[in-house]
Formats: structure tokens, sequence, C-alpha cells
């Protein structure tokens, strides 16, 4: 099984959780900016972190056999904090930087006119940068937020193939699939969805334009979770080649409108140093 | 290195992809921002026949560096933050640059920032002409002196011949001497700036 994991906060996780995905069949990644759980206040806060996402992680994940690309944005949250938003300025050098391969996460918290403001703003700049679009519906009063998400998606104009709406579940993945829009779906351990409810929502609407994503992070979730569905759909009876649609060949074909998709074989360099710093701290054995 | 000696090495394409960019930056100087990144994928990176070590994208950028209608404070400024939100393809092309901008020694605070980093790439990028000419003595020197450590080349540094002085040959001793005492190898082009190393 090859695995695309099409949503994960890699900044988060350890390296014992890159040596775990390699060893289940995970090959390439997306990690969308967010919010870090303590609040940002300033600008240089946002700037240093997609330094990281497109520099020091790539680097990271490629000691471990992983190609890691990034999607970079101004988040919902913090779309509300006058400290934060005038990142939306530097933010159009980062779009065109290499390993950027979309923009986001973007969408609604609160549903705030700050946040419409922050959200439209972005889908402008992905069409400027010819780059999709990640958009992360809401915990809180979701079906709205997702209803008020394609209708902000449909007023910007982007193409609804180039935009990718995430988190969804059973009540929201309806009028998703009616918009033309990509579906993602994040598998957790407690909350959002698991494995036999992914498996319920992929009989009932098909494998076509879904993708399944860990969203592990700093919370309670498990970055193993793509493997999980992929496991629980053959054993309902799916076929591998529905199980590498849904983990490898949608995030790809989503992903990769981008241009910058760089999913070439990973050639592993021991040597290799970022700026100067290792990661393995040691020899080791190759993945 | 002259802007004409770089653009005579330029592929059809990337020479086309260049044009247009120029056309950009002469009428709105602030497209540089986003041109600079996306000049690798558009252009991109094969290594050029001359200067050694550069690349394609090295030579687009440093055009595209060097055709900014600004002089004094706002081009300064405006090279400093495209090394800010550049990786290290984009920070070395800004160093390689400085020597074509007139901008005095307002570069230097990015050659200093270069030279901190653990990054072969930047710190050889950093010792090029423009640091052989504006960068103070001490700071030079020691720039010298992590080239050595780091693996640098001697022969990637600029102006070497014309800044070596006594000062500098001393630290490159003592260096020999600690490598030495350790029972570690001492880099073949130390000895040839080093008249008596030879007897260690």
């Amino acid at each position: 099984m090859r695995v695309f994991d099409p949503h994960i906060h890699m900044t988060s996780r350890t390296t014992d959780d890159y040596r775990a995905m390699y060893d289940a069949g995970v090959r390439a990644l997306v990690e969308p900016a967010f919010w870090l759980g303590q609040p940002r206040t300033n600008i240089g806060s946002f700037t240093d972190y997609f330094d990281g996402l497109i520099g020091w992680e790539p680097f990271r994940a490629a000691r471990f056999g992983i190609r890691h690309h990034c999607t970079l944005a101004l988040n919902p949250k913090e779309a509300n904090d006058p400290r934060c938003v005038p990142v939306l300025e530097v933010l159009p050098r980062y779009l065109e930087r290499d390993g950027v391969v979309a923009v986001g996460e973007v969408g609604y918290d609160s549903m705030t006119p700050e946040e419409d403001t922050a959200f439209a703003a972005q889908l402008q700049l992905a069409i400027e940068h010819d780059l999709p679009v990640l958009v992360h519906t809401p915990h809180r009063d979701k079906a709205a937020g997702t209803r008020r998400s394609l209708d902000v998606v449909r007023e910007s104009g982007i193409p609804p193939g180039r935009v990718l709406i995430d988190h969804l579940n059973e009540v929201t993945v309806g009028m998703v699939a009616e918009s033309g829009c990509w579906m993602g779906f994040s598998i957790y351990p407690d909350t959002k969805m698991d494995e036999d409810r992914m498996v319920a929502v992929l009989r009932a609407y098909g494998t076509e334009r879904k993708l399944v994503n860990s969203a592990a992070d700093w919370g309670n979730s498990d970055p193993l979770k793509t493997v999980k569905t992929g496991r629980a759909m053959l054993a309902a009876g799916f076929e591998e080649s529905d199980v590498d649609a849904v983990l490898w060949r949608n995030p790809v074909e989503f992903y990769g409108q981008s241009g910058r998709l760089e999913l070439s074989d990973l050639d592993s360099e021991p040597g290799a140093t970022f700026e100067g710093n290792s990661v393995l701290r040691g020899a080791r054995k190759e993945p | 290195m002259t802007p004409e000696s770089l653009r005579g090495q330029l592929s059809g394409a990337a020479e086309r992809w260049l044009a247009g960019a120029l056309a950009r930056v002469e009428t709105d100087p602030a497209a540089i921002r986003t041109l600079f990144p996306a000049a690798g994928r558009a252009c991109g990176r094969d290594p050029l026949p001359e200067p050694p070590g550069w690349t394609v994208d090295d030579a687009v950028r440093v055009l595209l560096l060097a055709a900014l209608p600004l002089t004094g404070e706002p081009l300064s400024a405006e090279a400093a933050d495209l090394y800010r939100y550049g990786g290290p393809a984009e920070k070395r092309a800004v160093l390689r640059g400085l020597a074509l901008l007139p901008i005095g020694d307002a570069g230097l605070p990015l050659v200093r920032d270069a030279l901190r980093t653990n990054d072969t790439r930047l710190i050889s990028a950093a010792l090029g002409p423009y640091a052989a000419t504006h960068l103070d003595p001490p700071a030079w020197r020691h720039g010298v002196l992590k080239c050595v450590f780091t693996g640098i080349p001697l022969s990637e540094i600029d102006g070497l011949d014309r800044r070596l002085d006594a000062e500098l040959v001393r630290m490159l001793r003592s260096f020999a001497e600690e490598r030495a005492a350790a029972g570690r190898d001492v880099p073949a082009d130390v000895y040839h700036l080093v008249p008596d190393l030879r007897e260690l």
C-alpha cells in the first residue's frame, strides 16, 4: 500500500512517527499551515513557521524517505487577530516558493466578518498564484460553515476542481459532492471520522474526489490513520485499486494541479545536513 | 562576471522568461518579490559554464536584482527582504548579486548573516567579490577560517591573494597546529598559504 497523507502537521510529530509512517507505506505528505495551539502575536511567528514548512521539515522528512510539501495561509482562527492579519502582505512571496502546493488552511472557525475577508482574499491569491486551495471546515456549526464555505468558493470564481473541502463527515459530504469540489476526511482516534464510518461514506458516495488524511498534530491523533483506513477498506471488500485511488492517486491529482509536486525517487543522502545541522545524530540504518 | 556574460549563457526558454520578468521589474520593482522565488522552476537549475559553481537560476536571479530601477536605501532594503524571505537558493543569489548593486556597504548585514550560518552554500557565496571589497579585515579573516573549518576549498574565496595578511596566516597556522595535535588532517590548500607549515 503506497500512501500520500494530504493533511498532517509533522512539525508537531517525532522522528518515531516518521519511521512508523515510512514502515507502513507513507511516501509523501502535505503539511498545511495552521495554528500552533499557543496563539501567535506577531508576523515573525508566521514567517519563521513558513520557513520551517518549506525548509527544515522537508529536509527532516527526506531523512526518513518521505517527500514533504506544504500549503501556506493565514488560518481562520488567527484571521480574527489584528496582530496576525498583516501576514497576508508577505504571503505572496511565499506562495511562489518551491514545495508550496496549495493555499491553505483557509476557511471558517467562528464565521466572523474578519474570517470572511481573509478567506475571500486568499481565494484571490490562489487564483493569482495558480494554486489549488485547502479549505478547513469549522468544528462548531460545521454544516452551516461548510455551506457558507461553498458559497464563498463559488463567488470567488475559482474552479471547484481546484478546491479541497476538508474535515467532512456524513452530514456535510453530500453538499460538497454536488459542488464539484474535492472532499477531504480527517480520521481521528475519537472525534471527526473513524475508519469504519469512512468506509461507509465511500460505499455511499464512491472513491471519486475523496481524500483521506490523519490530520495528526499536537492533539490526540494518529499518523497511521490513513493506512488503517486503507486496511478497513480492504476488509470491507474494496479493491486494492480503490485504496490506491483514495490514498495515493486522488491526492496526487489534486495537489498535482500546482505543478510543484515532487515525487521522483528519494535518494537518501546519509551525510546531508540542513544549513549545517543533521537530524540523525549519528549513523543509522537506511529505511 | 558581468550581466552580459551571464545572459549570454542562458538557453532560449530561460532567456524568454527572463525578458518578460525584466520588463515587469523595470515598471514595477515589487514584482521581483514573486519572480525571484519562481526563477528556479521557470528557468531550471543546471550548472552554468561560468562562473564556477553558478547555476542557471543563480544567473537569472542576479540579472533580476541588477535590473531593479532602485538606488540607495530602497535598493538595499529590497535585496535584504529577498534574502530574508528566500530559501538557500534565493539567499545565495542575493549574495552573489551584491557586487553588481550600487549600495556601498549596505549589503554587509547579509554577508555577516550568511557567515554566521553553517550552510556551506551560503558561506562560500558570502565570500565573493563584494566581501573582498567591503568586509572589514577581522570578519573577512574569520570567514576564511570558517571555510577551512567547513571544508570549503579556498579557491572559492574571492580576493584571497590580495587580502591574505600576517594575521590570517597566524590564524591558519594556529588552526593547523590544533588539528595536528588532535591527530586530524589539515586541508591541503592551507599548506599553500602558510609557508612553514610542513615542519609540523
